[in-house]
């Protein structure tokens, strides 16, 4: 490994080292944070995935070392590998956050906005989308598409309204079941998720699709209208299992199992179980084990503390006894994000407002 | 009289039978090329011509051929765009109809020059009749010796196989058209990797226009030297122009690009002049994708020169004030057209060739029709107009393919040339319903005034 | 039942013998145009189940390519289907006024089949016979320079056509 060769990509004055082959939006998942440009059609685990919901377009202002030249238009950086030398503006880039505007609106013009009465409310990337970039209010005036909702069986239920045609569930079936049944009809604005023939889907790990979902197109029946998400407690468990990893998430309330779901990570996408493989679990361990007494529970899931499912989560919390000076050694801070007065390593002649950019070691060393 | 390449012998009677065809001393490229040129010369000839691929994009053929990839073992492809489906285009229909040998002799050499063994050619599914055209023409080929195993004793191998689409705009665009030809949905593909790397069934492949792989013919014959002296500056060779809309002679023509667009739309020889005696009030000169210009930008361009039909000069200007060449398709309007109702209908055809597949464009063009419609029938509100022009430019530049940019581009114009005739929709809706807008200054060089 | 004739497999396999080995897949437009042309003019599910077996490939694989193409019609049509473009270039040429004359001399509306089932009028964009607007397809081929004389006739045309094959 020590001798493969990693190439230097700038994403907004960030830069990291990723091996060939990576593209932008992993190499800005590395880095985290803001710099990360969301992605609703993108899933890492899926193959062919990406480049169809353009929220993830970045503007590329340096094509590479050898060729520098700025690509001219935005590209989707799920599906635009890094070259050496690349530099990329995400945030930074006024014409991104247009564009993603723009994006969000078109999203959100067919979308029901239904939340208050949508399973998926509480953990909805569109949801976190149209709060993060897109605008208040829609320009929208005339009908929006509806569809009836679809049986998929007992445990699916399609509600393709919500739909924004993602592909993700599609290539779940392809890429997880032996038989496809579902795929995309029509074309153009009335392209929507179906069977065609109405039909129930039966592949053990069908059930996936539901997790992969990025909206509540697909919603879990054995959970419709039972609870919201931010009144149980995610909890970790697992079982042994003969199909699935059994590596679960549990969302409780009180004694009472509400939803079995996979395991997932801070992009929202199922994390890798600990057989190293992506951690898909069964309908058997997802649909019909809700006693507590099926699992083996391993504690609390990690929740961000930005997300609505930790509301409530910290009644009762004890406040730490140790105040600041005491951890601080007696001395108490004025303002902890003050770094302007506080700091003796940034000069206080460098104003950082003046900066274009968010602020670097290399701006203090002038 | 302007050169004819193309379409010299397309009058000729019987020239759709191979007899006549060969006759009038076709097949001759085939000839030349594979007995006297390796397949890198033939690159290297198309590369002289200066050819600049006739579908719409303009891109020099020459370039396209010299990406293809050649890894060991794995077979190569050329396929025919002939998916023609461009609102104002029905050039390649014209000459696949009359003189249907000229594309298979182009299909030859140029699966020569690419090594294409085999060799479809994707044709838009309604042109039904033209796939027997094309199928007995391939098939007189057979037993003439000119396809099937070691063609003249050349040692290459090619069979040509037509492919119907069945009605979907958007496997104009080459990686929808291929996964069409896989037997999929026609969703254009996320690029890279591009065609001439991984292409149908992934492997290397070439996709180009009919009028482009026709234009090979005569480019071997001559050398691509003397076709390049054809034309002028880097439009270079003969084009063919699909004229319709409001004009005496609605047709196909061969151009050699030196003529001006007036004569173009006036002459005897090609268009004829307005019908009905009317006058000019806008043109769209290259598919319905392209920005519509005013008569004032399309006989002159904003400098006030002279615009001639090729490819600098149609879009000298930029988008600002000129167009561009594109496919060709050359749609004349008149005094009395509506240019909101006209948008409309464009607004209606991309929303309903969208593949839906990437966001701006499927919500983004069913938009546009919408508030396009309610200008038209007088329910529309001022800030409609600005909110289409916003519309537009989130569309544009943002999708997987250029379908967006295509369904984008004509509304803007539309907005930035006759945004008065917009507005006037929405001051005067009764009155629009009866009446059009007329010419107002868009005409040169009468001035008439807005609404009169 | 839906079952290919003999010639009709002959010209199925013609079809599928044009791409290479295990892209079979590759035919599927074709084959689904032989289809439709075989069995009534649209494609009923029993047809693509058919389809997708005589191919080996998923049902829903048929199903997502049947309702993409607008060729392919996954309801019933009349015998004579009307396809009149009205596209920008055919528009500027009076096709609204061809398809409200249509309209009115079939007693239909877009979308609809007569009640006798001889007649289906669809609108269709831009088929590529801009220079000879107005225009509709029927069956295999294009009638253009369409007036209601051009309308009145072909109605009649379609009518003796179909009283003689009866």
């Amino acid at each position: 490994m020590s001798d493969e060769i990693l190439l230097k990509v700038t994403i907004d004055n960030i830069t990291v080292e990723v091996p060939a082959g990576t593209t932008i939006l992993q190499a800005a998942r590395k880095i985290g944070g803001d710099v990360t440009p969301p992605a609703m059609c993108y899933y890492s685990k899926l193959q062919g995935s990406g480049g169809k919901c353009r929220t993830c377009l970045v503007e590329v202002s340096k094509g590479s070392e050898k060729d520098p030249r700025p690509m001219p238009k935005l590209v989707a950086s799920c599906r635009t590998t890094v070259m050496d030398g690349m530099e990329v503006k995400n945030i930074t880039s006024p014409r991104v956050l247009e564009a993603r505007a723009g994006v969000v609106e078109f999203l959100l013009l067919n979308h029901p906005l239904d939340c208050p009465i949508c399973d998926q409310a509480g953990e909805c990337h569109l949801q976190d989308l149209s709060y993060e970039h897109g605008k208040q209010g829609s320009r929208y005036e005339f009908q929006k598409r509806t569809f009836k909702k679809v049986d998929l069986g007992d445990y699916i239920q399609l509600h393709m309204t919500r739909c924004i045609l993602c592909y993700r569930c599609v290539f779940t079936a392809d890429q997880l079941s032996p038989k496809r049944e579902h795929g995309v009809l029509d074309r153009g604005d009335h392209a929507q998720i179906a069977t065609f023939i109405q039909k129930n889907l039966h592949n053990e790990f069908i059930g996936n699709v539901i997790d992969v979902c990025p909206v509540g197109a697909l919603t879990d029946k054995t959970f419709r209208f039972k609870n919201r998400v931010w009144f149980t407690k995610p909890v970790n468990a697992h079982r042994h299992c003969d199909k699935c990893c059994g590596e679960v998430q549990l969302w409780l309330r009180g004694d009472e199992v509400f939803r079995v779901t996979a395991r997932k990570d801070e992009w929202g996408e199922i994390k890798e179980a600990s057989n190293g493989k992506t951690g898909w679990i069964c309908n058997e361990c997802r649909f019909e084990k809700k006693n507590l007494a099926d699992w083996i529970i391993e504690g609390p899931t990690n929740v961000n503390r930005h997300s609505v499912i930790s509301q409530n989560k910290y009644v009762g919390l004890v406040k730490p006894t140790e105040t600041f000076p005491k951890i601080m050694k007696g001395r108490n801070p004025k303002l902890l994000m003050d770094i302007h007065s506080v700091s003796e390593v940034n000069k206080p002649n460098i104003h950082l407002s003046q900066l274009e950019r968010p602020a670097h070691s290399t701006d203090f060393n002038q | 009289m302007g050169v004819k390449l193309l379409l010299a012998k397309a009058h000729v009677e019987g020239i759709k039978n191979y007899d006549v065809y060969r006759r009038e001393g076709g097949y001759q490229s085939v000839e030349k090329a594979l007995k006297t040129m390796t397949p890198e010369a033939v690159v290297e000839e198309v590369k002289k011509s200066g050819l600049r691929g006739r579908g719409g994009a303009g891109f020099p053929t020459g370039m396209k051929w010299s990406f293809i990839a050649k890894p060991e073992g794995v077979p190569r492809h050329l396929v025919c765009n002939a998916d023609e489906s461009e609102p104002g285009t029905f050039k390649d229909r014209y000459l696949m109809e009359h003189i249907p040998h000229l594309l298979i002799e182009g299909l030859i050499v140029s699966s020569y020059a690419l090594g294409s063994n085999d060799t479809y050619i994707y044709i838009r599914g309604e042109y039904a009749w033209i796939v027997d055209i094309l199928e007995k023409a391939i098939a007189e080929a057979h037993q003439n010796g000119w396809l099937g195993k070691n063609i003249l004793g050349s040692g290459f191998d090619c069979n040509i196989h037509v492919q119907r689409g069945a009605g979907a705009y958007i496997c104009g665009e080459e990686t929808a058209l291929l996964e069409s030809l896989e037997g999929k949905r026609g969703n254009p593909r996320i690029k890279p990797p591009f065609p001439a790397v991984k292409g149908l069934w992934e492997r290397p492949t070439v996709v180009n226009n009919v009028e482009s792989l026709a234009a090979v013919v005569p480019i071997i014959n001559m050398g691509g030297e003397e076709y390049a002296k054809i034309g002028v500056g880097r439009s270079t060779g003969t084009k063919l122009i699909s004229a319709c809309g409001n004009i005496n002679k609605p047709g196909v023509y061969e151009i050699d690009m030196t003529i001006s667009v007036e004569e173009f739309i006036y002459s005897d020889e090609y268009c004829g002049g307005i019908k009905n005696g009317k006058r000019l009030k806008a043109c769209i000169p290259g598919g319905s994708s392209v920005p519509i210009l005013p008569a004032n930008l399309l006989l002159k361009t904003a400098k006030g020169e002279t615009r001639y039909m090729n490819y600098e000069s149609l879009s000298d200007g930029g988008f600002a004030t000129g167009s561009m060449m594109g496919s060709g398709g050359f749609i004349v309007l008149d005094e009395d057209q509506c240019i909101v109702k006209h948008t409309y209908t464009l607004a209606r055809f991309y929303r309903h060739e969208s593949c839906g597949q990437c966001s701006p464009c499927r919500e983004g063009t069913g938009w546009m029709e919408k508030l396009l419609l309610r200008l038209d029938k007088g329910e529309g509100k001022m800030s409609d107009i600005d909110l289409l022009w916003e519309i537009q430019s989130k569309i544009e530049g943002n999708t997987i393919c250029p379908l967006g940019d295509a369904a984008a581009w004509p509304v803007a114009a539309a907005i930035r040339h006759f945004r008065d005739e917009f507005e006037w929709h929405v001051l005067h809706p009764h009155e629009a319903q009866v009446r059009n807008f007329g010419l107002a200054h868009y005409a040169d060089p009468l001035q008439v005034p807005a609404g009169a | 039942m839906v079952q290919f004739s003999e010639q009709q497999m002959q010209e199925f396999n013609r079809l599928v013998k044009r791409y290479p080995e295990g892209k079979q897949k590759s035919a599927l437009l074709p084959v689904l145009h032989l289809a439709q042309e075989s069995f009534g003019g649209w494609l009923s599910v029993e047809t693509m189940d058919y389809v997708a077996n005589l191919l080996h490939l998923e049902p829903i694989e048929v199903y997502e390519v049947a309702t993409f193409y607008s060729m392919f019609n996954t309801q019933p049509v009349g015998k004579y289907m009307f396809e009149v473009c009205q596209t920008g270039p055919c528009m500027l040429n009076g096709s609204d006024d061809i398809i409200a004359y249509i309209k009115e001399k079939l007693g239909i509306n877009v979308g609809e089949t007569t009640p006798d089932g001889m007649f289906t009028l669809k609108t269709v964009e831009c088929l590529g016979a801009c220079g000879y607007a107005p225009m509709m397809q029927l069956g295999k081929h294009y009638r253009e320079h369409l007036t209601k004389e051009k309308v009145d006739a072909i109605i009649e045309e379609c009518r003796n056509n179909a009283a003689r094959n009866n």
